[in-house]
């Protein structure tokens, strides 16, 4: 087994750590490098200037501290309706449905709503956002929800979900629950299908309802699911930027009621020719996923069950 | 539309009509509750999707008088227009260009990597383990700019090679990270007697251990398939002329044309387009596709 063990190793870990460093980690170790210049991004001049950009960011109230606080808002939202809505659908879907003879199953047509809900996971962020744009449209574009809003005689919002500072948020927000529940049922469903079926019957057998099923038997089992779901919703709702890009009028309005972290990003780094301070504010968002994933990590950790 | 009632027969009915349940309050209110909801949400993903099916079939005029109403007649042009003018055709065919060696390229860099982690104790192996591992934290647009300039000095942007290079790249954390978690749960007793029966490190390798872990690979792959099909950001910043774009970023550009042509029913037409081979293989390979994506999740 010795024989010929470190060639071997280096062959096969030169590519793939060469490829990895050059494309991957030299970038963003240079990210963090330029988040200390006053560089522009155009010309090859620079000087080094400390953190005065980290200072400035938390100056500038046009763009980031609303993109702050919009990113801070899905940051709560997403995870927390995601998470909710896939365990709930999940525990119907695989647990609910008990009725036949005491037998554990889910809700019939389970198979169906896994498939359909599953759907927009496989959908690319453009046709997401092409969808969207076009249900959330004013009624005079056609939109979905304005059109049938009419057609019950309800008030829609004159130019559409999307160019209503009241609602643009929220709208963009929908859709990314839209889009992610589907992948959390399938999760947690799978997590669930590892719960020995005894122990619901056991809690059938002493009078537990659906509710107590739920929260005696399943969360508590499915705990480390949760925390992992938890930890990469955060990780997303750290990163929207595609959908507000693709979705929202001026990539982050109207008035800058949809700025998000990574949509300021974009704009100081390609847009504005402010490369350094770009630079700075994704530093600051990579140490917030990082902190965010520690914490879920540490604290989130409860006392596992052994099954 | 069709073959959105064919998934709909395909759903299993057969549940024989069980003893009545049991007569409890509790159980009743909560299945109507329960089953509503169920179907609210699946006619949320339904509606949207066969609603712009249908308004891919309609005039200018008629997307914007009638949003609930049917085409008075199907309107065909705009699929050719999205074909022709819109280009969604070249998009395909750009974008399976770059994925046949971006997932190929992956599958194998990762596999790789991931085998060697996993399998061997060498010094620095935990380094390059977390290396990669942590590289699923990294958010994207905080690299953007600096792989810009990277591409650029080697001549790489704006270029299929390029691209290819940066999806591999950017892929592999999460594909190592999973692969190795895989290679370790493959039983040691195999590997040890193909080298008792003379099988060097590669045979062993491309032998013994890849056909062991193809169900891993399948999962893997799947996911990087998807992952890379729907990829945006990277190429809207690394492939700058419009006839190259991937299929993505083509709609994206259709999309931002349309704002000024004012031709909506090829735009809708060319994400139906977009969407259906993701939809007939979703529908295909659904029981793989949802193990796949929610693979990495399970340790």
């Amino acid at each position: 087994m010795k024989h010929g063990k470190y060639p071997f190793i280096l062959s096969f870990l030169a590519l793939p750590v060469g490829l990895y460093a050059w494309l991957v980690i030299v970038p963003f170790a240079q990210a963090f490098q330029i988040s200390l210049t006053d560089w522009s991004g155009s010309s090859n001049q620079f000087n080094y200037i400390g953190f005065e950009n980290y200072a400035n960011l938390f100056k500038d109230d046009r763009l980031v501290l609303p993109a702050i606080r919009h990113t801070a808002i899905i940051l709560v939202v997403l995870p927390v309706v995601t998470i909710a809505l896939g365990l709930f659908f999940a525990f119907m879907l695989n647990i609910g449905g008990r009725s036949r003879q005491g037998r554990i199953e889910g809700v019939r047509g389970s198979r169906f709503h896994k498939i359909v809900f599953f759907f927009p996971q496989v959908l690319s962020v453009a046709i997401i956002g092409i969808l969207w744009k076009q249900v959330y449209a004013p009624e005079g574009f056609g939109g979905l929800i304005t059109g049938a809003l009419r057609a019950v005689g309800l008030p829609a919002p004159a130019n559409g979900f999307l160019a209503d500072k009241r609602f643009v948020l929220a709208s963009v927000i929908a859709v990314l629950v839209w889009s992610a529940v589907g992948f959390y049922l399938v999760f947690f469903s799978s997590a669930m299908a590892s719960i020995p079926r005894d122990l619901y019957e056991a809690g059938i057998v002493d009078g537990a309802g659906r509710f107590q099923t739920f929260f005696k038997i399943t969360l508590p089992l499915l705990w480390d699911s949760v925390q992992t779901a938890w930890i990469y919703l955060s990780i997303i709702a750290l990163d929207v930027f595609v959908l507000v890009y693709m979705m929202t009028p001026d990539r982050g309005g109207p008035d800058g009621a949809s700025e998000v972290v990574g949509g300021v990003i974009w704009k100081y780094a390609f847009n504005k020719g402010e490369q350094a301070f770009a630079s700075a504010l994704g530093v600051v968002l990579f140490f917030a996923a990082l902190s965010l994933a520690v914490v879920a990590l540490r604290f989130g950790r409860r006392e596992r069950i052994e099954l | 539309m069709a073959t959105q009632t064919s998934t709909e027969t395909e759903t299993p009915r057969s549940a024989p009509p069980g003893p009545p349940r049991e007569p409890k309050a509790e159980g009743a209110v909560m299945n109507v509750f329960s089953h509503a909801f169920l179907w609210l949400w699946a006619l949320m993903v339904i509606v949207p999707v066969v609603w712009v099916v249908i308004t891919s079939f309609k005039t200018t005029r008629e997307i914007a008088a009638d949003p609930l109403g049917l085409p008075a007649a199907p309107q065909w042009d705009n699929y050719v227009s999205a074909w022709t003018n819109g280009n969604i055709g070249s998009y395909f065919i750009n974008t399976l260009q770059v994925m046949v060696f971006s997932i190929t390229g992956t599958m194998l860099l990762g596999a790789m990597a991931a085998y060697v982690l996993a399998r061997y104790e060498f010094f620095g192996n935990r380094l390059v383990y977390f290396g990669f591992a942590g590289g699923m934290m990294f958010p994207v647009f905080l690299a953007l700019f600096p792989l810009f300039k990277t591409l650029d000095n080697v001549g790489l942007l704006n270029s299929y090679p390029g691209l290819i290079l940066v999806y591999i790249a950017y892929s592999l954390p999460f594909t190592v990270f999973f692969l190795t978690a895989f290679f370790r749960t493959l039983p040691t007793g195999v590997a040890e007697a193909a080298m008792i029966d003379g099988a060097g490190h590669y045979r062993l390798f491309f032998q013994v251990m890849l056909p062991m872990a193809k169900p891993g690979l399948i999962a893997i792959t799947i996911f990087n398939i998807i992952g890379q099909w729907n990829q945006f950001l990277l190429p809207l910043v690394l492939l700058s002329d419009p006839e190259d774009a991937v299929i993505s970023q083509g709609l994206a550009n259709l999309a931002l044309r349309q704002g000024y042509e004012g031709d909506p029913g090829a735009l809708f037409a060319g994400t139906v387009l977009a969407m259906v081979p993701i939809f007939i293989a979703y529908v295909i390979f659904q029981r793989q596709i949802q193990a796949g994506l929610t693979a990495g999740a399970i340790k």
